[in-house]
């Protein structure tokens, strides 16, 4: 034993040193925001981005879930304070949290998801939601038998608006004589958890004869889904990919890359050729998309997927240029 | 037409359970602002339970045991630890924000919601919303016509007249805030495995609060609370039904459409009700 003793406390202090005796690794901090990093949507996308880039890139990742907003701008401090060099917030309510930590740390590099902010140290990523639901809406007229479908929205702003403008212009171009109806759940933020309230605009759309229903609205677009198995019509989901959650009932899903956007960003930081500004991310940038898999496979023809394939070339030649309700808000 | 009423229907259930569910708790004479935290720990009960044993009456009938036991902590921290009802009834409400998304983490290793149950393993709807059409008659019945009913309104409007007829109010209180507690999770279960497919965190989204209003606005009598139940259930309806057809020739902007609900209440509150009379014991410890 008494041999053993100080062999063991060398060995721990040793194992403590190894870290910070290897070579040095870029420390990467990722805040997440309330839905932590299973929220299967945004932070879980962020996650899977910054968790591939320790993998390839042999980064040190440290992960905080906030479990409430106040503590979004201490966490971000805190990161910044301990000397990391790279901070990503993901979610746009940490917007007003990295506009004041970016200027108290001007020389740490942020990564802001979802929302703008002037800073220069900081790479704020919004993604071109109007050009994903742009495709979405496409694919929903072509699903259409009733020529009629639907739209129910998360909260009311001008977020969601855009993904609306985009939707109906997707909508309007294979088929100009469709039917869009619209419908928002609330102008609270309990519209993104009230999936019952979101069940009754579904079913009160496919009972006008809608059959095919575009729900950006975060949690409680489960209740459009429930709707939609109940009345045996189809929904379409968004963010992430949700084709798995009712197979068969859910068409695709607009994507937003947040995964890929946070890889690029890392990836950047660790050649030194981190740029601040903002990036608007749109098919083109690979930064929106839909889903194509097992589950919504036999719902899309080889017919549609061209159709949609031959969409995305003329939007990249600017033939389809798809209406930005941003732009049509500051024209007004 | 039809729909609307439905639609209507459907969205009163889960406020009518609430609602008299709070009825019993408020006329023993305990001030109950947790009806959220009960609605959000049964939904969340019924929709595990019903996924691990795939039986939504095994869900239902642990839901009912967990709010009763959730209304439970309430009564136990005002009756017997004397503490301010309103302040033990914020404190269970946000006991059951933050243990909800808890447990649903380390069951379903996320935070967001449980996992969907198919169409087979869910609760009848159409069962449950009978339910909601007989309870009312139901409690009225059972509160003004039996004995134990008559006790019950005793603790609530004159404790210390029961106490010296031998009876204690602190346990009536017990025995009826676990019922209202149970009645209560009834709407937990619609939410959670009839109407939706599964729990999603904070799905409550203010019911508690809103049949608590209704409760209020029947002057703490249940067909009256009722009867309110199943207008806000239809103004809702209304607001979804207008939102996506024309009125009076042109659509209506969202927000406009959906201060309808509370607009109409505070129109009828104003205009017709007249002065709401809580149980006389309530709030005091």
């Amino acid at each position: 034993m008494s041999f053993f003793h100080p062999f063991i406390i060398l060995s721990a202090l040793l194992l403590t040193l190894l870290p910070s005796l290897s070579f040095p690794q870029l420390k990467v901090g990722l805040a997440l925001d309330k839905g932590g990093r299973d929220d299967k949507s945004f932070n879980a996308a962020a996650f899977k981005g910054a968790t591939e880039a320790k993998e390839k890139l042999g980064i040190t990742l440290k992960t905080v879930e906030s479990s409430d907003d106040i503590s979004l701008e201490p966490t971000l401090r805190t990161f910044a304070q301990k000397g990391y060099p790279l901070v990503v917030a993901v979610g746009f309510v940490q917007k007003d949290a990295v506009e004041k930590v970016s200027q108290e740390f001007p020389k740490t590099h942020f990564v802001l998801i979802d929302s703008t902010t002037p800073s220069p140290n900081v790479r704020s990523i919004v993604f071109k939601e109007h050009e994903g639901s742009f495709l979405v809406g496409a694919l929903a007229a072509m699903a259409s038998k009733t020529q009629k479908v639907g739209f129910v929205g998360g909260m009311d702003i001008p977020m969601i608006r855009r993904f609306q403008m985009g939707y109906e212009a997707g909508v309007k171009h294979i088929n100009p004589k469709a039917k869009v109806i619209n419908n928002y759940i609330g102008s609270t933020s309990d519209a993104w958890r009230n999936p019952s309230k979101a069940k009754e605009l579904a079913l009160s759309q496919y009972n006008k004869g809608v059959d095919v229903i575009f729900s950006p609205a975060g949690a409680s677009g489960l209740g459009v889904f429930d709707a939609a198995e109940q009345s045996n019509k189809l929904a379409i989901g968004c963010d992430s990919n949700q084709n798995w959650v009712k197979p068969g009932k859910i068409l695709t899903s607009m994507l937003k890359k947040v995964d890929v956007a946070v890889y690029q960003a890392i990836e950047l930081e660790t050649r030194n050729a981190f740029q601040g500004g903002i990036f608007d991310l749109g098919l083109s940038d690979n930064g929106v998309g839909y889903s194509l898999d097992e589950f919504n496979r036999s719902l899309i023809s080889k017919e549609m997927e061209n159709k949609i394939n031959s969409i995305k070339t003329e939007m990249a030649q600017q033939k389809i240029v798809v209406p930005d309700y941003y732009i049509q808000m500051k024209k007004n | 037409m039809i729909d609307i009423f439905a639609s209507a229907l459907r969205l009163a259930t889960p406020l009518i359970f609430a609602a008299m569910g709070g009825f019993l708790c408020e006329r023993s004479g305990v001030a109950t602002i947790c009806l959220e935290a009960v609605l959000l720990t049964s939904a969340w009960t019924a929709a595990s339970v019903t996924y691990f044993s795939h039986s939504p009456f095994l869900g239902t009938a642990a839901a009912l045991w967990v709010g009763a036991m959730t209304m439970s902590i309430h009564s136990f921290l005002v009756t017997k630890t004397k503490a301010d009802p309103i302040v033990s009834g914020v404190a269970v409400n946000l006991l059951a924000l933050g243990v909800t998304p808890i447990l649903t983490k380390l069951l379903f290793g996320s935070p967001t919601n449980t996992a969907a149950l198919p169409l087979s393993e869910r609760m009848s709807s159409e069962l449950l919303l009978g339910l909601s059409f007989l309870l009312p008659f139901l409690l009225h019945f059972m509160v003004y016509k039996t004995g134990w009913g008559l006790r019950l309104l005793a603790a609530g409007d004159g404790p210390q007249a029961l106490e010296t007829s031998g009876v204690s109010p602190a346990k009536v209180r017990y025995g009826a805030m676990a019922l209202g507690g149970a009645v209560v999770s009834l709407g937990g279960v619609y939410l959670s495995v009839a109407h939706a497919s599964q729990f999603t965190r904070e799905m409550a989204a203010g019911r508690g609060f809103i049949a608590l209003a209704a409760l209020i606005f029947g002057k703490w009598r249940p067909i009256p609370a009722f009867l309110t139940c199943l207008f806000f259930g239809l103004t809702d309806a209304l607001q979804i039904h207008f939102q996506s057809s024309p009125l009076l020739g042109t659509t209506f902007p969202v927000q406009a459409l959906q201060i309808l609900p509370y607009l109409i209440t505070l129109f009828v509150l104003v205009g017709f009700i007249g002065r709401a009379k809580p149980p006389l014991a309530i709030g005091k410890s």
